[in-house]
């Protein structure tokens, strides 16, 4: 399990996650993203297609780093969710709270 | 007793005690799955449901259960027996009550950070039983037809 953060179009982050993102690497995943919103980084994309499955405590770091990026009046967006993980954001109606595209390059457009 | 006969066995049923470490739910529930070859009819309840809530109880067992207590132990026990997988997670703290956890779903708790782990394993599992104490859970997973998250995926 990994997280590879980079910004590969203009001022967009991209955090891919690799593996899972379970309660065992979730604050490494935090602190890499609040790294990049303290150096002035605004808008960000957590994108899944190379993530096996994410538990609760997953889902809850997102909702925390959402409500710390709105807290800046920064955007967080997620992408390419497959249709287990998209199941766990519609079960826990965290679908209602993130904006989920179906693909990285949807996920880049008009942010 | 053949290699073959004595691995059906082993598959049958695994008894861990495991170290009140975070760090090592993902390898010990990875293991578990392998373990599980039997259950390919199966796959994708065991691939993804049985993971996350297999994971959801251990934390909850070392986070909750035994306060993060690095001397403490958490015993995990998996059976396949009689059409069904069953996991049962028993940590060494005082239990709690299942029924006070609130819904995660409400809109003043959808922004809480915490709270869903119980809640994955509900929707996840066919059934979830505590024991009296609350130190001990079980989950279950039916190996025929179809079960809640079927069912949920494909409405």
């Amino acid at each position: 399990m990994a997280f590879d953060v980079k910004r590969e179009t203009g001022e967009v982050v991209i955090v891919d996650v690799e593996g899972q993102l379970i309660v065992g690497n979730r604050q490494e995943l935090k602190q890499a993203v609040l790294a990049e919103l303290e150096g002035g980084a605004r808008k960000f994309l957590v994108d899944f297609t190379n993530t096996g499955y994410i538990d609760s405590s997953g889902l809850g770091v997102l909702v925390s780093l959402s409500k710390k990026i709105r807290e800046q009046e920064g955007e967080l967006r997620l992408s390419s969710l497959n249709e287990d993980l998209r199941t766990l954001f519609e079960l826990t109606k965290l679908d209602t709270l993130f904006r989920i595209a179906d693909s990285r390059e949807e996920g880049l457009q008009d942010f | 007793m053949s290699p073959e006969e004595a691995a059906e066995l082993i598959d049958r049923e695994l008894i861990f005690e495991l170290p009140n470490d975070l760090q090592c739910i993902e390898d010990a529930v990875e293991f578990v799955v392998s373990r599980c070859s039997t259950c390919q009819d199966v796959a994708r309840k065991l691939r993804f449901n049985f993971r996350v809530s297999l994971v959801e109880a251990l934390s909850n067992a070392m986070i909750y259960g035994n306060g993060r207590d690095p001397a403490k132990r958490v015993r995990l026990e998996v059976r396949l027996r009689s059409g069904r997988l069953t996991a049962r997670v028993t940590d060494q703290g005082r239990g709690f009550n299942p029924l006070r956890v609130p819904d995660p779903t409400t809109p003043e708790n959808l922004l809480e950070e915490g709270g869903r782990g119980l809640f994955l394993m509900r929707k996840l599992m066919d059934e979830v039983h505590y024991n009296d104490r609350g130190n001990s859970v079980t989950l279950i997973l039916h190996l025929a037809g179809s079960g809640p998250f079927q069912d949920q995926a494909t409405a």
